[in-house]
């Protein structure tokens, strides 16, 4: 008997949760927000949440967008596709102008197909997948992060274009993460066709020495390597490549740019390029938003904080310009406009990646890693 | 050609290596039958030794070759001591037990051994200074043979030669060429069995503790880890070659260090694993005692 007048109660608390939602006022801009902000992924969902929030509090203070306000309605996905879509529904049917996520990749593709078919945009913070984007699948779907072949790409183009090399040897560890981008800088170099790939090889981490595989870098005559791979690896790599006599560039994946790198390989390091994200410290917008967060919350942003505050004032700026949330106007603003955001000056390409976000190559100069304009 | 002798170089290099901690495991095995799969963790232990003792010379102003030397020593006593140490510890006590327990009691110490320098040390990577110098004489081949690596191949092949004279001419030689036969005749003629047992373990951790020396100075990073690997591989050599016999463990790590060589230039460097433990499984079928074992009659 206890259960059950205990469960009416949970029903009645749950319900009466819904009741403001249903009650807001009909003249504000509705931003969803999608995520885990509930299990054990919330520390990724809630960072993205806290920074849309903070955003819409900033601009209702300041007056709102086009006077009107702005209002917030989270959205929990837990990162699970199946409830994902539960939640799409739900925020749809709640006449949603525009979606902030979802936050895992799964979850977002889950979820765009319903964003699609009621044409509402949607932004994601973190979803790196990169099909989400490129295979045109949907039209209506943006993200203030870098895809995971950029890394790649980055290489694929520095390799070609600064290095200047005609021939590449892109060795990997075997493991997804350094195959993974072993794999996508091998794709993207024969799409340019400018570089051939005379080498494409996994070692053996912990093997004893590489000096083999060295040996046979020379003699397919490669003018540059790229690895996928760790630090330990990579710092092996390029002091064995010393040991025989072999100069030429190094380029390894963010797992190699680190002080780890720089520790183990010492002396061996100089010179060695990587990729890594983009440092946005240094931007005015960021260091406000940070500055703003450790005031009100007494700690430091979570992950993907720095990617949901731009989402928003993204698209805050994009309904500003328009002038309303209707779809195809919107979607022009985002691809043409530059908006000042926490990730650096953005704008979308035309399949919805923000451009000026990402990957930039580093070099290790005087014992530290250096951005490379 | 070029390409030929540079990949026989570098497995040269890494054969010797294979062989100075094959010996280790092979005299074991030669003498209590015991394969001591701890063996790898005395070699990793005596890499971080060095690195240890070569930082503090450094900070007392020591420099190049003397820090070698004085590092190599020290780790050669350490591992000696270790190796000691285990035997008694975890060996000794299980000396007349079923053949199953001391192995079991060598996993045992090789997880404990590795986990100690875990935690005593640090889990990451650590940076191993190269105390082998650049030989100005080596700078027209290094290309092919760096000087570090002619440094690996002499001091293996002066350390090979030098066991080979220690067990075939001195008394402690003969004792254990006398408990490699016959264990309890060789008591019955005044061998100090125990003795000769330690003295085994203690040769074989400073042919590791070498080992250790030379590549974590060759390869510049060291951690935990490296034992186990460097264990399997030398195991391996040392079954090839017919565990039990010395010579064989030589031969053995030469020829799967050449094997992983040329794997790796002619075929696929993803795949010189495949190839190594291939040989080990073509050779096993051809001879089934190694390549310079002989057939023993069980002892009834």
């Amino acid at each position: 008997m206890r259960q059950s007048v205990f469960k009416k109660f949970v029903l009645v608390a749950l319900l009466s949760l819904l009741v403001p939602v249903t009650a807001s006022a009909a003249d504000t801009f509705k931003i969803g927000v999608a995520g885990p902000h509930t299990g054990d992924l919330a520390p990724y969902g809630i960072p993205t949440l806290e920074a849309a929030k903070m955003v819409a509090d900033q601009v209702n203070a300041a007056g709102g967008v086009l006077g009107k306000q702005v209002e917030v309605m989270p959205m929990d996905d837990q990162c699970k596709p199946e409830i994902a879509t539960n939640a799409a529904t739900k925020l749809v049917s709640q006449d949603v102008d525009v979606v902030i996520g979802h936050v895992c990749s799964g979850a977002t593709k889950a979820a765009l197909g319903i964003y699609k078919e009621a044409n509402v945009i949607a932004i994601s913070p973190s979803a790196t997948n990169p099909p989400l984007t490129q295979s045109g699948d949907y039209p209506n779907f943006y993200r203030t992060i870098a895809p995971d072949d950029d890394q790649g790409k980055l290489a694929a183009e520095f390799v070609a274009g600064k290095l200047g090399a005609k021939k590449v040897a892109i060795l990997h560890d075997k493991g997804d993460y350094g195959k993974g981008f072993a794999d996508f800088s091998k794709m993207f170099i024969e799409q340019g066709g400018q570089v051939e790939v005379v080498m494409f090889e996994g070692v053996t981490p912990g093997a004893m020495d590489y000096s083999a595989v060295v040996q046979k870098i020379r003699r397919e005559k490669a003018d540059a390597v790229i690895f996928g791979g760790y630090h330990p690896e990579a710092s092996k790599l390029i002091s064995q490549m010393n040991k025989k006599r072999m100069k030429i560039p190094f380029i390894g994946p963010d797992g190699v740019k680190g002080d780890g790198f720089l520790e183990i390989a010492g002396k061996d390091a100089e010179g060695v390029y990587a990729t890594g994200p983009m440092d946005v410290s240094a931007y005015a917008e960021n260091q406000k938003a940070k500055a703003d967060y450790v005031a009100k919350y007494g700690k430091e942003p979570g992950t993907f904080f720095d990617q949901g505050y731009a989402a928003m004032q993204a698209i805050l700026a994009a309904i500003e310009a328009t002038g309303g949330t209707e779809y195809a106007a919107l979607e022009k603003a985002l691809k043409s406009n530059f908006v000042d955001t926490s990730v650096g000056k953005i704008k979308f390409d035309a399949k919805g990646d923000a451009e000026g976000v990402g990957f930039s190559v580093f070099q290790v100069q005087g014992g530290k890693f250096v951005e490379l304009q | 050609m070029d390409y030929f002798l540079e990949l026989f170089s570098s497995g040269m290099v890494r054969g010797s290596i294979y062989a100075l901690i094959a010996l280790g495991y092979t005299m074991v095995y030669g003498i209590i039958q015991l394969i001591n799969f701890a063996h790898g963790e005395i070699y990793m232990i005596g890499a971080f030794v060095a690195l240890i003792v070569s930082g503090v010379l450094t900070i007392y102003g020591f420099s190049g070759v003397s820090i070698l030397i004085l590092a190599a020593v020290i780790a050669m006593i350490y591992a000696a001591a270790y190796g000691y140490t285990l035997e008694k510890i975890a060996y000794r006590p299980l000396r007349n037990a079923p053949r199953l327990s001391p192995l079991i009691s060598a996993i045992g110490m090789s997880l404990f051994l590795q986990n100690y320098v875990l935690l005593a040390q640090t889990p990451d990577f650590l940076r191993f200074p190269e105390l082998i110098p650049e030989f100005e004489f080596m700078e027209p081949i290094a290309h092919v043979m760096g000087s570090a690596e002619l440094i690996i191949l002499v001091t293996s092949a002066i350390t090979m030669i030098g066991l080979t004279l220690l067990i075939k001419f001195t008394r402690v030689g003969k004792a254990m060429r006398a408990t490699q036969q016959d264990m309890t005749m060789a008591r019955l003629v005044g061998v100090n069995v125990d003795q000769v047992i330690s003295m085994t373990f203690i040769i074989g951790s400073v042919l590791a503790a070498i080992g250790g020396v030379l590549v974590a100075s060759y390869i510049g990073q060291i951690n935990f880890y490296i034992g186990f690997m460097a264990g399997v591989k030398a195991f391996t050599a040392a079954v090839l070659g017919g565990i039990g016999n010395i010579p064989g463990a030589a031969l053995g790590g030469i020829v799967l260090g050449l094997a992983e060589s040329f794997a790796a230039g002619y075929v696929s460097s993803a795949y010189e694993d495949v190839f190594a433990f291939g040989v080990l499984v073509f050779i096993l079928i051809l001879r089934p005692s190694g390549l310079l074992g002989k057939a023993v009659k069980q002892k009834v």
